[in-house]
């Protein structure tokens, strides 16, 4: 658990770099957190991930998965490694501002 | 009187059949437990069918001679379920109405959304053993391996009982020695997620257990396609790994007409169930259960049990118009099992990750610690599948509340280390 400053907010991230809070989250904070994770400037596509996991959240209590979001959110799986490399679910999940999917287990 | 319709006679529907059936008497309500084919697997037996320790014939048995008199059971297909007019279309035309409808059929295997995964090479050199006809084939292909690369990959997350990869890891090692081949064979363990499992303290013991048995761990792993002819997984950010043998755990969905269904399960067909009262989110008079549920549980026997006692009295309270019991939570368990007749038993919920210490109290089966008696438990749990769960006969000792009794928190644990 740490507490960073990010766009003037004081916010507590988790061991993983999560936020604890999803609802201190704003698109300055976003747009500082791609930035950690090497991805900027953020385009259109992905915002709309972005904004697709965030209301994903508010609905379901949890992030989808990368499949449910090549199934769901308008955006094919190829191009979503291309957006978020590596982990484009567990990626856009932080960057969001949401609690890692927990999908699995 | 109640019509009560159950679409599946798998483990979930079985146990909850049967326990229904206790419930309430024939002239309080009908059951109707409906499948489409007469074949129950015992799932578990399954991991076992590749190395010779078990065979098909084995851990299959009929549906229906597992359902108590008294239950009609139904040999079709589901179309699609129309919640409004509570009704379930059947392929064949037909059509049952019900008061409650209870979905329990499982998850199904979905290899052809992976590219090239059924295409050449399937069946010969990639397999699954998540089927009875995939582990028979691999059983043979591995009888005939002296060696080269074997590539055990997830494909993704949710999966039926997601320690069976690592199992067949542990138990492909095993063999290996056994024949005398195992520094001819190099092994590894593919996987979608960050760490060899979900739970970090289980994910720990698992990792260090796949390296003690110089086992390569390749984690993020999101496989996008496999090469059956050049013998290659590749994942969607195209790194490779490649393989001589590969077997693979395809990406489940839940039952096609449950995705046919509108408002009954989410994009890959899994019913969108409240976590503690295994009620439908889009039906009052619905429920769901085991490896159809679409909750954040393992998809695992043990769990579909603990699900099935609370299921079954929130059936009764909604009949009899009361409110819903909110307990289930979210209990599972599973054996391990490690090779060398040993394994290791987890025991977790949605609150409390998998820890050390014993189940289910203090004397118990040892957790996360590999132990003769546990190979024991896990070899004895086949009877007690067959004639005590499906019959939902109550285990004495074992509920569906997890008991924290037993368990060492992670803070004990380390003072233990420290005194060690």
């Amino acid at each position: 658990m740490s507490v960073e400053t990010i766009g003037g907010v004081e916010l507590e991230l988790n061991d993983e770099g999560f936020l604890t809070d999803p609802s201190q989250w704003n698109e300055d904070i976003a747009v500082e957190l791609a930035r950690r994770e090497g991805i900027g400037p953020l385009t259109d596509r992905h915002w709309q991930i972005i904004r697709f996991m965030r209301s994903e959240y508010e609905t379901k209590g949890s992030g989808p998965s990368v499949r449910m979001l090549g199934k769901t959110s308008g955006v094919p799986i190829k191009e979503l490694y291309e957006l978020f490399p590596k982990g484009p679910a567990k990626l856009a999940a932080k960057i969001a501002g949401i609690p890692k999917p927990r999908g699995c287990i | 009187m109640h019509r009560i319709v159950i679409l599946g006679a798998g483990t979930g529907g079985t146990l909850v059949a049967n326990r229904l059936r206790k419930a309430f008497t024939t002239d309080q309500a009908s059951i109707t437990c409906v499948d489409q084919n007469d074949r129950h697997v015992y799932q578990p037996g399954l991991l076992f069918v590749p190395f010779g320790l078990t065979h098909p014939e084995d851990i299959i048995r009929p549906r229906g001679k597992q359902l108590h008199d008294g239950v009609d059971y139904w040999l079709a297909a589901v179309d699609r379920v129309d919640l409004e007019a509570r009704c379930v279309h059947l392929v064949d035309g037909g059509a049952l109405t019900y008061d409650v409808l209870i979905v329990a059929t499982g998850a199904v295997l979905a290899p052809e959304e992976t590219e090239g995964l059924t295409g050449p090479g399937w069946m010969e050199r990639v397999f699954t053993f998540y089927t009875p006809e995939g582990a028979s084939a691999l059983e043979a292909a591995l009888a005939t391996f002296d060696g080269g690369r074997l590539v055990v990959n997830v494909v993704e997350m949710p999966i039926k009982c997601p320690v069976a990869p690592i199992e067949f890891c542990f138990l492909a090692d095993w063999y290996f020695r056994e024949r005398g081949i195992r520094e001819r064979v190099d092994m590894t363990y593919v996987t979608p997620l960050d760490a060899a499992f979900t739970k970090p303290i289980a994910a720990k013991h698992l990792g260090g257990m796949l390296e003690e048995r110089s086992i390569e761990l390749v984690t993020e792993f999101n496989t996008g396609e496999v090469d059956g002819v050049g013998g290659r997984l590749i994942s969607y950010d195209e790194r490779e790994v490649p393989f001589d043998l590969a077997v693979v755990i395809p990406a489940h969905n839940g039952a096609a007409y449950v995705a046919k269904s509108p408002g009954l399960g989410d994009a890959l067909g899994f019913v969108l169930t409240d976590e503690h009262t295994l009620q439908s989110v889009a039906s009052p008079n619905v429920f769901a259960l085991g490896d159809a549920a679409g909750l954040p549980v393992s998809k695992a026997g043990s769990v579909t049990d603990f699900e099935g006692e609370v299921l079954v009295e929130n059936v009764q309270h909604f009949l009899a118009g009361e409110p819903l019991d909110a307990s289930y939570d979210g209990h599972a368990n599973c054996f391990i099992e490690t090779g060398f007749s040993k394994a290791m038993m987890i025991d977790f919920n949605y609150e409390v990750e998998p820890q050390t210490g014993h189940y289910p109290g203090v004397v118990g089966l040892p957790l996360l610690k590999e132990s003769h008696l546990n190979h024991l438990g896990k070899l004895m749990f086949q009877w007690f599948y067959w004639h005590s769960l499906l019959p939902g006969r109550n285990i004495p000792g074992i509920h569906s509340a997890m008991p924290l009794a037993g368990k060492q928190r992670e803070g004990e644990q380390r003072e233990e280390e420290a005194h060690s």
